[in-house]
């Protein structure tokens, strides 16, 4: 009895020490972000002056010449359509993938998986030139394309393993009373789908807000700056701003999580999906 | 005929995206590493090669795989196990806080390092000044000893969570029975762990494995927002390389290179995750 209570409470301990160790660079980051320059550049762990403020995630959305507000309107502008269009091409590509069948099948579908597997290295420079040669470099239907583009591997990887575990009858029925394909895609597969829908959409989000590197490459001028540029430049040239940085870090941060907070059991969901075979 | 075409149509919006986009560039991405004005070279292949700035790259993806594979995949394993058990309070706040490393922007990760190991800023230099170690009491990311380690060391905290929900969802599937059959028998904890749990936690091994060596090749945020690969190139990796080449110094030849090196080490462990995932369903 007393064993079981002393082993209880000793992995409670190693638990919570654990997640407090893991959670220190954080706290670290909310400490920067609500107090005052002076009071950080001593080490945020100092606590003798102790003063909250929302000035820096003020002047960290207004910030010249990289305001993070204009940041979040463009990130939103790219962001929207770049979730939105995979998620529909790969849509129409998983149904195909999953309920017809063609030579190659398997192997085209082997295919999509290395390309989203890819570094974006892998095509990075030669769009940089057709993009320029479309005169869509620097604008954000170039950006939205080349996500787009990128997206549509995982959407389709996504849905059609979703699609799979579907249950047949209700389709099968459909079928036999002479329903074409659109009518089942749209009126019985899509709608049926709608947690593996959500997880694309969260999880396609999230990685288009938070890339930087197709932006870095093909975004230019400081007024079209994606949120994840116009955090980066803002640090300042000699002194790294800690508190503007920090703050600026934790609103960026916030819209993914707010995202994955809301719909977490979809995600959860799908991540299993992906690792057990279960779906 | 009509099927055919209604067949069609469904993958015509993908193959509208991936052909200009994804499929034609990664011919080209090739084609340019070995072609200087229409005609074959492979002067790109031997300048690149031949240069200590790229042998210097690799050799740091290397160190960043050597270290950070096997101790985000131990600690992923660990922290799964540890939190599954349910006479801890709270695990699930726990492994939320892990995890939280996957949700955040690789961006604010970056700013996150040169915050936590900055000297009088971040908690790392006080961490090392208060146990002793008076010379790592500096700004790790500003010293070529230690600005590739921190960058592991940050990528270790940003990335063990996505081995814990692998080894976490893995775990799950494992009827409590089987552990529960090898403690009648005598068998110890560590006995059923090393002896049942582990080889049946194979596929989820094989899924952490792949994903996390992929996660090491492609780094380049990090590094790029945090260090830019320096100081010098302490930190340089293949993936910030081919930015450099290309965006430094103008060397397309020299970057495609890179790129196609890159390619290439990504594709035996991108082939395998491809059986994996087209098997399974």
């Amino acid at each position: 009895m007393i064993k079981k209570f002393v082993v209880g409470l000793t992995l409670n301990v190693i638990a919570y020490i654990i997640g407090v160790v893991w959670c220190l660079p954080l706290i670290g980051l909310l400490m920067a972000s609500v107090r005052p320059y002076n009071e950080i550049v001593s080490g945020w762990w100092n606590l003798q002056e102790f003063h909250i403020t929302f000035d820096n995630f003020i002047k960290a959305w207004y910030s010249e010449p990289f305001p993070l507000g204009q940041g979040f309107i463009n990130s939103f502008i790219v962001t929207i359509p770049s979730t939105l269009i995979p998620l529909m091409a790969g849509a129409f590509a998983a149904y195909g993938f999953s309920r017809f069948n063609f030579p190659l099948r398997d192997y085209f579908f082997m295919m999509l998986v290395v390309f989203y597997a890819m570094p974006l290295q892998a095509i990075a420079l030669p769009v940089f030139r057709i993009l320029n040669s479309l005169k869509l470099l620097n604008t954000f239907p170039g950006l939205i394309l080349v996500h787009s583009a990128w997206g549509v591997s995982f959407a389709t990887i996504f849905l059609r393993n979703y699609f799979q575990t579907l249950p047949r009858e209700v389709e099968e029925a459909a079928k036999v009373d002479g329903a074409s394909d659109f009518q089942i895609f749209f009126k019985i597969i899509f709608p049926m789908s709608l947690p593996g829908v959500i997880s694309v959409l969260i999880l396609q989000f999230s990685w288009v807000w938070s890339d930087f590197f197709f932006a870095l490459l093909y975004i230019h001028s400081p007024e079209k700056y994606l949120a994840t540029q116009s955090l980066v430049m803002m640090g300042g040239v000699y002194q790294i701003s800690w508190n503007l940085l920090a703050a600026g870090s934790i609103l960026v941060t916030l819209v993914p999580v707010i995202f994955y907070a809301l719909l977490q059991k979809h995600f959860i969901r799908g991540m299993s999906g992906w690792v057990t075979g279960k779906g | 005929m009509r099927n055919l075409l209604s067949h069609f149509f469904f993958f015509s919006f993908a193959i509208g995206l991936l052909v200009p986009f994804v499929v034609y560039p990664l011919y080209q991405t090739v084609c340019m590493s070995f072609f200087e004005n229409d005609t074959f070279t492979i002067k790109y292949y031997s300048e690149v090669m031949g240069s200590p700035e790229s042998l210097n790259a690799i050799l740091h993806n290397l160190i960043w795989i050597i270290v950070h594979l096997p101790v985000s995949i131990v600690l992923g394993l660990l922290f799964a196990v540890l939190l599954q058990n349910r006479r801890i309070k709270g695990s699930s706040i726990i492994k939320a806080i892990i995890f939280i490393g996957m949700v955040i922007p690789m961006v604010v990760g970056a700013l996150l390092i040169r915050f936590s190991f900055e000297r009088g800023i971040g908690i790392v230099p006080l961490l090392f000044k208060s146990l002793g170690f008076t010379s790592l009491d500096k700004t790790w990311t500003a010293y070529p000893d230690t600005a590739l380690l921190s960058l592991i060391i940050g990528s270790i905290w940003l990335w063990t969570g996505f081995n814990m929900i692998v080894f976490s969802s893995g775990l799950a599937t494992i009827p409590k029975e089987y552990g529960e059959a090898a403690m009648v028998d005598g068998a110890s904890s560590l006995q059923t762990f090393f002896k049942i749990i582990i080889p049946l936690l194979r596929p989820s091994f094989l899924i952490a494995l792949l994903t996390t060596f992929l996660y090491e090749l492609k780094i380049f945020d990090i590094v790029y927002v945090a260090t830019k690969g320096g100081p010098g190139d302490a930190s340089m990796v293949l993936a910030v390389l081919v930015y450099i080449f290309a965006f430094r110094d103008y060397a397309i030849g020299k970057a495609t290179v890179a790129a196609v090196l890159l390619i290439a080490i990504c594709l035996i462990p991108s082939i395998e995750i491809a059986k994996l995932v087209t098997k399974r369903a």
